[in-house]
């Protein structure tokens, strides 16, 4: 129920806005995210962007993984 | 990308020593990521996971569904996500809707507020059920929503029911894998009182093999050091303060109240109702009249055993119905229903 997948948001109207999973589009609505571009990446929710996904926190959970590979 | 292999070895390596640990997760998706990629069968025998109350569908009290039928079989349309049509009751929403009574599945509540638009002279009832993750979706359309339609709100908060299931005190749990994307809406900051309150590490995890993996090995590593902190994996997702737009959004729409889980005492502060400011939207509010007729019958089915599955008591192959009289096609309880419900997790992967 609380499944999330991520898409490319690729044209923004009002509070709704397109995103592209992978080929497939689909309208959804972008109210909870603030300052939304074309091009950004968001996980969608029933129809709804809960988050945008930034590089520099993906990159955090890379830094994570390589910290923790001094026990692996 | 750092290998399967090289995580399970450091997760053996920091077990080894440690007497037996649970640490236990509270969402649906985390249970399908750990029984469809194996995860269970790669941990060292004194590493155990336990899935918890995570499946909304799971916990949407009987009282509630039976409310949703009563209103549809009084000349209201309800509308409900998919995971909740067939979910045992009284009478399930699917089968009210074979006998005759308006039941339409969305895929989002944007959907329901379609329907209502599309018939305006019509009365829409959205089942509203879900966590942390969906409650925003429920505060955004009340903003603005058409004057026909409303909302039976059963929304439910993650934080409460840990804390409740602690104090308890029917199981021992070492660590907790927390819910990603429910996370992603209420940020890191809520689950601190769970550890200060019940010394419990904690880590919030994504849903590929590696996150659970990494989250595993991050309990692990608290315990070894002795801390009992909130840490987060997913942070390609999950910020510190989470969906502020969305937290405000919902302190507009909700009003936090006493809420009962299907098969587990009422929890204090653990669900939401439409606040005051967007009371024609609540559904409980705008039918009180009708409402008044309801009769509820409040037996759950005999020898099921979704309570304690949901509690982490049990496995759901310890429950006697399970894959006899209980199979996804003739669901006795709950968790067979939902694809994220335990029961039918481990019917489908074994």
């Amino acid at each position: 129920m609380c499944l999330a997948i991520p898409g490319k948001v690729v044209s923004i109207e009002g509070t709704e806005g397109v995103v592209d999973f992978g080929g497939v589009k689909q309208k959804v609505r972008v109210d909870l995210i603030q300052e939304l571009q074309v091009g950004d990446y968001v996980i969608v929710h029933t129809g709804f962007a809960i988050e945008k996904l930034e590089e520099e926190d993906a990159l955090e959970t890379l830094r994570l993984w390589e910290e923790l590979a001094q026990y692996m | 990308m750092v290998e399967t292999e090289k995580m399970v070895k450091a997760i053996t390596m920091l077990a080894d020593g440690l007497p037996h640990v649970k640490f236990m997760h509270v969402c649906g998706t985390h249970e399908q990521s750990i029984v469809q990629y194996g995860l269970r069968s790669l941990l060292p025998e004194n590493v155990e996971i336990i899935a918890g109350p995570g499946c909304p569908v799971c916990i949407t009290p009987k009282y509630d569904i039976d409310t949703a039928v009563f209103l549809a079989k009084h000349g209201v349309t309800v509308t409900t996500f998919g995971d909740m049509y067939r979910v045992p009751s009284t009478e399930s929403l699917s089968d009210a809707k074979s006998r005759g009574a308006d039941i339409k599945i969305v895929y989002s509540i944007s959907n329901s507020v379609d329907i209502a638009k599309k018939n305006p002279h019509k009365e829409v009832v959205h089942f509203g059920i879900g966590f942390e993750t969906t409650a925003p979706t429920t505060a955004v359309v009340v903003k603005d929503a058409p004057e026909n339609f409303s909302i039976l709100c059963c929304h439910r908060l993650i934080p409460p029911a840990l804390l409740f299931l602690l104090g308890l005190g029917e199981i021992d749990i070492q660590g907790f894998i927390e819910p990603g994307h429910v996370s992603t809406i209420i940020g890191v900051t809520p689950y601190r009182i769970v550890s200060e309150k019940y010394k419990v590490p904690q880590v919030v995890a994504g849903f590929e093999a590696h996150d659970l993996l990494m989250g595993i090995l991050m309990l692990l590593k608290q315990l070894r050091e002795g801390r009992c902190e909130v840490e987060n994996e997913y942070t390609r997702v999950v910020k510190e303060e989470g969906n502020v737009v969305a937290q405000k959004m919902m302190d507009k729409a909700f009003e936090v109240v006493d809420a009962d889980w299907r098969a587990l005492p009422r929890i204090p502060a653990s669900g939401y109702e439409i606040s005051k400011r967007y009371e024609g939207c609540s559904a409980r509010k705008k039918f009180e009249d009708v409402l008044e007729e309801f009769v509820y019958d409040s037996r759950e089915p005999k020898g099921c055993k979704c309570g304690e599955v949901l509690r982490g008591l049990v496995y759901p192959d310890e429950c006697p119905l399970f894959k006899k009289v209980c199979t996804p096609m003739n669901p006795v309880g709950p968790c067979m229903v939902s694809r994220e419900g335990s029961c039918s997790i481990k019917y489908r992967y074994g």
